[in-house]
């Protein structure tokens, strides 16, 4: 296709270790693409494969319809917005902003420098030096550093990642709105959901050296594909179970002796073991014993370990007569009973909502690496 | 405490700097009292009278001018070829990896580490066994200063090379600069402060050293040999003249230096 960038079968070995692993992917032009995952994954040296300054040990990297793989960096419509953001100390923000075009020997910098300013609001900056600046308006200078010179493709290496919280949120904004203004392919390479959620239009979900999932940030929340996915974009509640039979357009599953109810299309195997799943914001807690909606899938004889308030909502944890103890998220509407440590409670949700995953993969995979983010 | 006793605590702090500041600076003012001395007999360590003679002639003295040239010549060149030569090793030591990289570093602290009376004297039996003991002179005093030069330079390059962040240089590439841009435009630049710094000090080192050139030498005299010389008989009041021009250019480098970086940080 015209302007995607396509990965084939990128590898990357360092000596023993490989760090990406036959990666096929494609960014459809003009997508605001997110790389998630936990350090360590991968994503970063596929980003550094993409602008040159890695090399592939195996794969090709295309863009358009151009074989990019063994282009020297400068030779590539590629830029970079670096972790640190990588300012050149001992210019000033104009001269930081205009290095490209110098290099390229553009004319009338002035006024295109001037007009990149003033998108990324920075217009009065362009005599400083990069260290008179906050760490928030030097993140803005490497993202006009690299806009300015209208590449194909931006990668942006955790680009927030140095920022404080509430900046952090006003960056996100920021930055979709600058996407959509300028219309460039963005590859964001993050290790958090939430930032990969709030800005892609895609996330392709990346751990051990290979994409595990890929999709619209939705539809991976509603229906992950690996219990990595299931726990790091998010949380999950992931109880064993055997599916009994297929009936219709519908999975029986016995899950610890009650039965559930899944859609075929929501379930990844077709027999055997599995991990039911269920996110803790979709499950009604209620009182033990009390009726639940026909055709809902519960499961009883729960008791209420733990009680957080988080103002809008409330979090349970109850633990299950199989010792296992399982997160519901609570809406604070007002509407609903609450409840306190002690309580026995019940546990429902829609069959539609519930997603069942293949029980050979780990139940806690991606759980450490979500907290540690 | 009460407030005059924190007064006197702060100025106490005070007073013992000035002193410690006039424990330094007492010998260059007495170099520079000396520069006007009019002394009354040749062998007089004394201030016999003011007089503006000595910086009107400063080459009265016989030889000392060429020995301040000898000395200047070598201390440039010498600054000149260990400053690039140690450059070139300090990117290599830092920006590549090799065998023998650690002996490397090792081997670059012995010159400094050894007393130069054995660096110098084990220098002359190398030059005579290698037949040079006919032509000492110039070129051994430079060989021997670029070879103890070499290593202050490579550790004050290293030191500044180690401190920068290689993703400027791919930050650089990433922004269509190829190498030799991105080595003039980005590297250079922020590396050039320890260059200068290495130069600096090679020259101060070389135009100073007077063990290692005193074997090295054959018959030509450096400055610091002619004073030594001189010292034993009488000391001119010029060398006073030469060493207070010295001090002043070296202060005057420093002030200009810490001017253009205020004015670049303004």
């Amino acid at each position: 296709m015209a302007g995607d960038l396509v990965l084939s079968g990128l590898t990357k070995r360092f000596g023993a270790f490989t760090a990406v692993d036959d990666l096929d992917l494609t960014v459809p032009r003009g997508a605001f693409f997110a790389l998630l995952g936990p350090s360590g994954c991968g994503k970063t040296t596929t980003l550094r494969m993409v602008a040159g300054l890695e090399e592939p040990t195996a794969g090709s990297i295309g863009l358009g319809d151009d074989d990019i793989t063994g282009l020297r960096p400068y030779k590539r419509p590629v830029n970079t917005v670096f972790q640190n953001y990588a300012l050149f100390p001992h210019l000033d923000i104009f001269e930081n902003v205009a290095f490209g075009l110098r290099r390229r020997g553009v004319k009338e910098i002035r006024r295109q420098v001037e007009e990149m300013l003033e998108l990324v609001e920075l217009v009065g900056y362009g005599d400083r030096r990069p260290a008179q600046l906050s760490g928030g308006q030097q993140q803005r200078v490497a993202l006009a550093r690299a806009l300015i010179n209208r590449p194909e493709v931006l990668l942006l290496d955790e680009p927030l990642g140095a920022l404080d919280l509430k900046l952090r949120r006003q960056m996100q904004i920021e930055l979709k709105r600058i996407q959509t203004e300028v219309g460039i392919t963005f590859v964001h390479v993050t290790h958090d959901q939430e930032e990969a959620m709030t800005m892609a239009d895609t996330i392709a979900v990346m751990n051990a050296g290979v994409i595990e999932q890929r999709g619209a940030p939705a539809v991976l929340y509603d229906l992950p594909a690996t219990t990595f996915v299931a726990n790091f974009l998010g949380q999950s509640n992931l109880v064993a179970g055997t599916i009994l039979e297929r009936s219709g357009e519908d999975l029986v599953i016995d899950a610890h002796g009650s039965k559930q109810v899944v859609p075929v299309k929501r379930s990844r195997v077709a027999d055997g073991e599995v991990w039911v799943g269920i996110r803790p914001e979709k499950v009604f807690l209620a009182r033990a014993g009390s009726e639940t909606d026909t055709g809902a899938n519960s499961l009883r004889g729960g008791v209420v370990t733990d009680v957080s308030y988080c103002g809008v909502s409330t979090q349970y944890l109850a633990r299950m007569p199989w010792n296992q103890e399982l997160t519901v998220f609570e809406q604070n509407t007002g509407a609903r009973d609450t409840f306190a440590v002690g309580d026995s409670v019940d546990l429902h949700w829609q069959p539609s909502h519930t997603f069942v995953l293949d029980a050979r993969q780990d139940a806690t995979a991606g759980v450490e690496a979500e907290e540690t983010g | 405490m009460t407030r005059t006793g924190r007064w006197i605590g702060r100025h106490l702090v005070l007073f013992a700097g000035f002193l410690v500041l006039l424990y330094l600076f007492t010998p260059i003012f007495v170099v520079v009292l000396m520069s006007f001395n009019d002394p009354k007999s040749r062998l007089s360590y004394e201030f016999d009278g003011f007089t503006l003679r000595n910086w009107q002639d400063p080459c009265q003295p016989f030889g000392l001018c060429d020995a301040v040239s000898t000395s200047l010549r070598i201390g440039l060149l010498a600054t000149v070829l260990a400053t690039a030569l140690g450059t070139l090793m300090a990117f290599a030591m830092v920006r590549h990896r090799y065998r023998g990289r650690a002996a490397t570093s090792l081997f670059i602290f012995l010159p400094m580490a050894s007393p130069e009376i054995v660096l110098g004297s084990s220098l002359l039996a190398l030059f005579v066994s290698a037949g040079f003991g006919g032509v000492l002179g110039f070129w051994t005093i430079l060989i021997a200063h670029v070879m103890f030069c070499l290593s202050f330079v490579v550790v004050t390059v290293k030191a500044r090379l180690a401190g920068m962040d290689t993703r400027l240089e791919q930050a650089a590439m990433d922004l269509y600069a190829n190498e030799w841009q991105t080595f003039w435009r980005i590297t250079f630049p922020l590396v050039f402060p320890g260059i200068l710094a290495a130069a600096l000090l090679s020259f101060s080192l070389s135009f100073d050293d007077f063990i290692i050139t005193n074997l090295n030498a054959g018959r030509t005299v450096t400055f610091p040999m002619y004073v030594w010389g001189s010292a034993q008989r009488d000391i001119p009041p010029q060398i006073n003249v030469i060493g207070t021009a010295m001090f002043m250019l070296a202060v005057l480098l420093v002030l200009g230096g810490e001017l253009a970086r205020r004015r670049r940080s303004r």
